[in-house]
């Protein structure tokens, strides 16, 4: 490839190699300062992805965040400032003299400057059976450190039921949380004698492990893994003192090292990352300065450090941007002291300085309640605070933080360092923090730069958020900002309403839209966004929020737009990975007979359905079907639909009750039929579990669904409501004792209804019962403290009224190529070419 | 320089097909390409496969920029097939109506010209 000329449009060619946080962030701080003019920019990423908060997977991992959610700049951010993105390349060799990288696809790009940004990677010890020859990782061997990994894992926890996790430190513990979500048993091996040795002293990494412990994840610490066990299956990992963990994968989470290999060929300085200077300038092998090349981030050394954390990562960006724009171009970084505040596995630590009193004059004030969770340590010398660790409590961690940042004087009663004497409220802190003072570390946000922009305009939590990204890394500080910028603000603060609006295209909470969508009597999505849109704009995300919402207030009398549906709603079906759909035929309560079975099996036979599988629902799941077999299965089966695709009452789950079980007190079966007969297919917030058991012993798990029923002695039947027991665990809150099964089914229908006219969009009966709150729920439902009572079974009969099965459609398609094939699974109507 | 591809434009089938607001999909000229009839009677054209995990983009929810993706909600405009939520983007194909019928211009091979394959 020929070098470009130089004097084509003025600008230097500047290239970065690596996209992943300090790669990006650095491109940011130079386009902030009018690098666009200066610079043509290439980047280079290993990863075939934009750039992502690598920080947030622990929260992918644990399903807390989608993939989406952690992007920090998608594909149309490099379009838009006009830079060259070479993702999933990576560069093999710079060339210093020739001034040129060379990518491993054979590219050669030249730089006028170059900024290394290659970040580090998973470190794995050299442990026997961990590798396969010549097949690299085990294949139930995973490090933790980008978004395949995370995948992999996610991918490999479903199928597996144990894990080792090889490491206790930050990295480790959020694995291990992560991997428990999925179901797995997880046991944490860690070499020091205690967890988070880095950041924690043998104490407060005690307190931490009762609390990691209390979570149902093992801990065995002072134990060296020497040996991986299994050959394509793992069986378990060895450790030195000979005892064997039984596991099916394991993860590396054993540290990170510097991704240095191509400077160090390159004829760079490297010790344990590149060496730079302190205007982050990279020292070739003679060390000397190279005045066109820059590091910067986790690969780099500076004055004997490197860092593993994002803010200093940050404060290298801002430096690297003002010397190679000319903004400031005497600027330095002398280093970061590294404050922490973290979130590890649910519990707060934030550590900073050293652990533990160094000379026999350190002042060490230390409060340890394991019992409680609660470890709080500070150092001081000289009057200065040099260190502190705090654990499971972080109220007084910012003062603490700028103390240490600022050596700030300290109060003469040391233990106010660590708790409030009943003189300091919170917001009195929040205005007293000086304005340098770091609010969001993850992104290196200052309490002056939150104010500046609350005084620039932005007047609400969430436009702060966006504008600096403050609270936008690990989350942890989000009501650190909102307090900041409501004291900036002092009073004019425009409260975040589409925090509060039921779908992100309307700018209205529930009950306001419910009353104009009543009022202007709005029958169809494209009504909705014509009326009450911002610029009667539509919008893709919000259809099917609204076609519930609609579906709930106007029943039968809606206009259906069927674009307003979710794919599954329109085929009444359950999309799967592959674009096929499951089908789940109705089997009330449970229940079933040899009549259904034998057709169900004759169905599979005729349309060779790839799996047949038992649901959590008790019923039988059809899976892999193809759309434009879906009137054709529907019809052999004749049988209702299950709704195992919708937001919607779902099934009822039952035992077996008081016709055959030696312990029933109730007849449960018959009474689960009841109500799902009832209520079947009710458009609901989210989908609805509702479960029927015959006695205490609850084997149908009725205290953890959406509505559970259990039967008493003495006849009597309990409703338990807002339980769960899928991705959220919680076991229901009593509603109601009540006599028969008549009113069972009664309150049922009217919780069901306040509910549906109550809920968020999305918002499980496990979040909607807390926070609206079961004194409140049951006052409304069972003492009609309202008055609405009669209203709302009203409007439940209704829908009850307006059921319609929706596989009928199989012989009366809603429209148009209803269930036309939209993937490439068998031959698609072929258009010939004209 | 190679030799460059020129469109082709290909009849599909009938507009009515396609429901007000949703998505077909089409094999054609060796591709699978989605059509979608937006509200405001638009038509755009996008690879029918989400570069993330092969879902069917002519299966998912349309405004007028964007389509979700049914599988994992990726968000990719309707003009260009960018990719809004951090993933691959795909191929967007200009896409018109002519006498009810949807035409879709998808490069040919190279050398062909644009209008030989056209008859109207």
């Amino acid at each position: 490839m020929a070098r470009r000329a130089r004097d084509d449009d003025g600008r230097r060619d500047l290239v970065v190699v690596g996209n992943g946080m300090a790669g990006a962030r650095t491109v940011e701080e130079i386009l902030e300062r009018g690098g666009a003019e200066q610079f043509r920019i290439t980047m280079f990423g290993e990863e075939p992805y934009g750039n992502y908060n690598r920080i947030m997977l622990s929260h992918v991992l644990a399903g807390l965040e989608s993939e989406d959610a952690i992007f920090l700049n998608s594909m149309a951010w490099y379009r838009e400032n006009a830079i060259t993105l070479h993702a999933g390349v990576r560069v093999g060799r710079i060339d210093r003299h020739a001034r040129t990288v060379r990518a491993t696809d054979g590219s050669r790009t030249p730089y006028d400057a170059l900024v290394i940004a290659t970040g580090s990677s998973a470190f794995v010890p050299d442990i026997p059976g961990m590798r396969t020859v010549g097949r690299g990782f085990h294949q139930g061997v995973f490090r933790f450190r980008t978004l395949d990994d995370t995948r992999a894992m996610i991918r490999y926890a479903r199928t597996h039921e144990r894990a080792v996790v090889i490491g206790g430190g930050l990295l480790g513990l959020e694995a291990a949380r992560g991997l428990q979500t999925h179901g797995v048993d997880v046991t944490v091996v860690h070499g020091p004698g205690h967890l988070m040795n880095q950041q924690l002293d043998a104490a407060g990494g005690y307190v931490l492990r009762r609390g990691v412990e209390a979570l149902g994840i093992a801990v065995v610490t002072s134990a060296r893994t020497v040996g991986v066990l299994g050959d394509t299956e793992i069986t378990g990992v060895q450790l030195a003192d000979g005892r064997v963990l039984p596991c099916d994968m394991v993860v590396v989470a054993a540290g990170i090292r510097a991704n240095s290999s191509v400077a160090a060929t390159s004829g760079f300085l490297v010790e344990r990352g590149i060496v730079v200077d302190d205007q982050m300038h990279a020292l070739d092998d003679q060390g000397t300065p190279d005045p066109s090349v820059f590091a910067v981030g986790e690969c780099v050394q500076h004055r004997d450090q490197v860092y593993g954390l994002v803010a200093p990562l940050w404060e290298q960006a801002r430096v690297l941007a003002d010397v190679l724009t000319g903004t400031d171009p005497s600027a330095q970084y002398h280093g970061s002291r590294t404050a922490t505040k973290l979130k590890v596995a649910g519990i707060d630590v934030a550590s900073m300085g050293v652990t533990a009193p160094e000379r026999p004059d350190d002042d060490h004030i230390v409060v340890s309640e394991p019992r409680r969770g609660l470890y709080k340590s500070v150092v001081v010398r000289d009057d200065r605070l040099v260190g502190a660790t705090l654990v499971g409590d972080l109220e007084k961690v910012a003062p603490l933080i700028q103390a240490f940042d600022r050596g700030s004087p300290l109060p003469e009663d040391r233990i106010a360092l660590l708790f409030d004497l009943g003189t300091a409220p919170a917001e009195v802190g929040v205005a007293e923090l000086p304005d340098e003072t770091t609010v969001c570390n993850c992104n290196g946000v200052s309490k002056g730069t939150i104010a500046a922009c609350v005084r620039g305009g932005v007047a609400s939590v969430a436009g702060v958020m966006d504008a600096t990204r403050a609270g936008k890394g690990c989350g942890s500080c989000k009501t650190l900002v909102a307090q900041v910028v409501e004291w900036a603000a002092d009073g004019d603060l425009v409260v975040d309403e589409s925090a509060s609006w039921y779908v992100p295209g309307i700018p209205y909470a529930k009950a306001e839209l419910v009353a104009l969508v009543r009022e202007q009597d709005l029958r169809s999505v494209s009504a909705v966004f014509a009326a009450l849109a911002p610029g009667g704009v539509e919008d893709a995300r919000s259809k099917m929020g609204l076609t519930s919402l609609l579906r709930t207030i106007w029943g039968a009398d809606v206009v259906d737009e069927r674009d307003g549906r979710f794919i599954n709603d329109r085929v009444h079906a359950n999309i799967q990975r592959d674009g096929t759909f499951s089908v789940v035929p109705q089997m009330k309560g449970g229940v079933t007979s040899a009549d259904q079975l034998r057709r169900i099996a004759d169905v599979a036979d005729k349309h060779r359905i790839p799996m047949i599988k038992l649901t959590g629902g008790q019923r039988i799941d059809l899976l892999g079907v193809r759309k434009e077999d879906l009137p054709r299965v529907w019809a052999d089966l004749d049988m209702p639909s299950g709704y195992a695709y919708g937001k919607s009452f779902r099934t009822v789950k039952t035992c077996v009750g008081s016709d055959f079980c030696r312990f029933g007190l109730g007849d449960s079966t018959a009474l689960g039929i009841a109500l799902e007969t009832r209520y079947q297919g009710l458009e609901s917030p989210a989908k609805l579990k509702l479960a029927v058991t015959g006695c205490p012993r609850n084997c149908a798990e009725a205290y953890v669904k959406d509505l559970g029923v259990v039967a008493v002695d003495g006849g009597r039947w309990e409703i338990y409501v807002g339980g769960a027991a899928g991705a959220h665990i919680r076991k229901g809150d009593l509603l109601a004792t009540v006599d028969t099964p008549e009113e069972v089914t009664t309150l049922t229908g009217r919780f069901i209804q306040y509910y549906r006219e109550t809920a968020n969009w999305l918002e499980r009966t496990y979040a909607w019962v807390p926070r609206l709150g079961i004194e409140h729920i049951r006052a409304v439902v069972v003492q009609d403290a309202e008055g609405i009572a009669a209203t709302l079974d009203a409007a439940v009969q209704a829908s009850v009224d307006a059921y319609r099965d929706p596989w009928k459609e199989r012989d009366d398609p809603a429209e148009p190529g209803q269930f036309r094939t939209a993937l490439p699974l068998t031959v698609l109507p072929q258009v010939p070419v004209r | 320089m190679s030799t460059q591809a020129v469109d082709v434009e290909h009849v599909l089938g009938r507009l009515s097909e396609i429901p007000l607001g949703e998505g077909r999909a089409y094999a054609v000229a060796g591709r699978q390409v989605a059509v979608f009839r937006l509200r405001d009677g638009t038509v755009r054209a996008l690879d029918a496969v989400c570069p993330h995990r092969g879902g069917p983009l002519a299966d998912g929810q349309t405004d007028a920029d964007v389509v979700v993706c049914p599988l994992h909600a990726h968000v990719f405009d309707l003009r260009t097939g960018a990719c809004r939520s951090g993933s691959g983007d795909v191929r967007s194909y200009p896409a018109r109506v002519e006498g009810g019928q949807v035409v879709v211009a998808l490069p040919g091979p190279p050398g062909t010209s644009g209008s030989a394959d056209r008859t109207g």
